[in-house]
């Protein structure tokens, strides 16, 4: 392992000798490289397997039905058929699927921003009484899988006359979720009180303080919150699985598992990537964009919790 | 009370109520609810029916579904949760090397964690094709035997605990920055000592980031005992339920058998293990992590 990096280093100390620290810096100077050499090697290596499944997603989507069973592979299809990606669209509802998503997605984008904001503020900073019993409350109410509210929300909705309808995947997220109010408490309470304090002199009541003083100033925690809550809606599958029936009202995660039912005979694999690159690619455009947006909200998320 | 305070009340109520609601008619009452049910016979259509603890007696004892998918979620936790702690810790500590090219790095790693879903699900379905997918030509090429995969009774768990390798990214971000809250004078004080690199991962890495090592734990176990959507999409609970996680085994009762009690017995035993296994941890994390008094 250290050989390779030897001769370079050996042939660059004579001239420094001279001024060299003591030989254990140089030994361990020497040893650092080679680490970071390594280092370099395992994290270079691992990226290209991580890109790989992208690279083979992409590839199959441009290929014509009988390229992609042919062994080897080949990674670069001859003749791109970027018409796969039209055929998808044409022969699929797909922008009825996208109208859907997108729908319920904003949706829930507005409901938890609106309830979440609103109630984080209140757990931050409003004194009223029962308020830390509620907030340990509400951390607690993470522990509870979905899976145990499932059946009695479904009857709910049942009951309602919601199934069926897009209804019960966005009306709950109006009603707040103790991660995203987690959050926004964590970020208001870094807010100053004494530019709440400067507004409530200028005759701002709460809803002013709240509007003209912590939104303003909790703009990155407002987009950390919609872009997790974009990620996780337009990727759910199991509330669309659970709640919808008719093929008109399906999102895009719902009527992907469909589409792969119909055509997974294996012809049809070549507009199925293609299909599903076109469900990814907006949260990868997301991603690139708001990549120090996610980043904050890990790491809130990771070391606060 | 003064007026202003009064005032203070009301508008903390008020912002608040939402969630109040929402607590209320979300979270509490369908877990008061699904507790009751799981005590019951009910299709839904029907009006539940109290059967006591039949249900639960039904699980245990005369159900062998069952404890192949405690089986299946426990065997797919014990290797996707450690593996990917140890990978993102792995990738964590280079990145944390100032390396060239690190940023583009983080954000390659760091893509797959946010994409989730079906049409991931679909992806490594093809992935894993026994004929033509990416990973059997790779295997052939380096001359490997390549296993049927997804539609191997042995090698469809294995697949599905590979697939999530791919999304370590999440976890990987939280180690990074927990490394770089470590200060660095511990290292230099260390390194004075003439502390060599495995002591100083050993007795600063480690104990300074057991906090949050810990946490991902707690989060990953909690993850890994929800897992569906892949497996409902790419094998569908099998060949031979060797693929029957518990979450989807508990979707089928409920949603494809309407056994609506029987499946909320299933939730409640979700709750308890997912319980239980934190409390284990909670308990188990006095030997090994170390809480900074600064932190």
């Amino acid at each position: 392992m250290t050989t390779p990096a030897e001769p370079t280093l050996s042939q660059a100390s004579p001239g420094r000798r001279a001024l060299a620290p003591p030989s254990w810096t140089q030994s361990a100077r020497l040893r650092r490289r080679v680490l970071g050499l390594c280092a370099f090697i395992f994290l270079a290596a691992g990226a290209v397997i991580i890109l790989l499944p992208f690279g083979w997603l992409v590839s199959t989507s441009l290929k014509r039905p009988a390229e992609v069973f042919v062994s080897p592979p080949q990674w670069i299809p001859p003749d791109p058929q970027w018409s796969n990606y039209r055929e998808v669209i044409q022969t699929w509802p797909f922008l009825r699927y996208g109208l859907n998503t997108v729908y319920v997605t904003l949706m829930v984008m507005l409901g938890s921003l609106l309830s979440c904001s609103l109630a984080g503020y209140s757990f931050a900073r409003l004194r009223w009484r029962g308020r830390n019993v509620i907030f340990f409350l509400s951390i607690m109410t993470m522990m509870i899988p979905a899976q145990v509210t499932m059946i009695p929300l479904f009857s709910l909705f049942v009951a309602l006359g919601w199934v069926d309808t897009l209804l019960p995947l966005y009306v709950p997220a109006f009603f707040g979720s103790a991660f995203f109010i987690f959050l926004f408490r964590q970020f208001f309470m870094s807010i100053p009180r004494s530019l709440e304090d400067a507004a409530r002199i200028d005759g701002c009541g709460y809803l002013g303080i709240y509007w003209h003083v912590v939104v303003p100033l909790s703009v990155p925690s407002f987009i950390t919150v919609a872009i997790f809550t974009f990620i996780g809606t337009w990727n759910d599958f199991m509330g669309p699985l659970i709640y919808i029936s008719s093929e008109s009202k399906r999102t895009l995660a719902l009527a992907l598992s469909f589409y792969q039912n119909y055509f997974y005979g294996g012809i049809h694999l070549h507009t199925l990537m293609a299909a599903s690159l076109m469900v990814l690619l907006p949260c990868i455009i997301v991603f690139f964009i708001f990549q120090r947006h996610l980043i904050q909200g890990m790491i809130l998320s990771g070391i606060k919790g | 009370m003064g007026r202003a305070e009064r005032r203070e009340l009301l508008a903390g109520y008020l912002f608040a109520m939402p969630w109040l609601i929402g607590i209320v008619l979300f979270t509490a009452g369908p877990v008061i609810f699904s507790f009751i049910i799981s005590f019951t016979d009910w299709d839904l259509l029907n009006p539940p029916h109290w059967i006591g603890w039949a249900n639960y007696a039904t699980l245990v004892h005369e159900d062998p579904l069952f404890w192949k998918s405690i089986r299946v979620s426990a065997i797919y936790t014990l290797f996707s949760v450690p593996l990917g702690m140890a990978f993102a810790l792995a990738v964590a500590l280079a990145l944390n090397m100032n390396l060239p090219g690190q940023s583009v790095m983080r954000t390659i790693y760091y893509l797959p964690s946010i994409l989730s879903g079906v049409a991931v699900a679909l992806l490594w379905q093809w992935i894993f094709n026994a004929e033509f997918g990416l990973i059997n030509v790779l295997l052939r090429k380096i001359g490997l035997p390549a296993p049927g995969w997804l539609t191997s009774e042995q090698w469809a768990l294995p697949a599905l605990i590979i697939m999530s390798l791919w999304g370590i990214g999440g976890t990987m971000i939280i180690y990074l920055a927990g490394l770089q809250g470590i200060p660095p004078h511990l290292y230099e004080a260390a390194r004075i000592d003439g502390a060599n690199l495995l002591q100083m991962f050993r007795n600063i890495t480690l104990p300074m980031l057991s906090p949050v090592l810990f946490f991902t734990l707690i989060m990953g176990i909690i993850g890994s005992f929800q897992v569906f959507t892949q497996a409902y999409v790419m094998t569908n609970g099998g060949p031979a339920h060797a693929t029957l996680f518990f979450v989807l085994y508990l979707y089928r009762n409920a949603f494809e058998w309407l056994k609506m009690g029987y499946a909320s017995a299933l939730a409640w035993l979700l709750f308890i293990i997912i319980l239980l296994l934190t409390l284990i941890n909670f308990y188990m994390s006095r030997y090994w992590v170390h809480y900074d008094d600064a932190g």
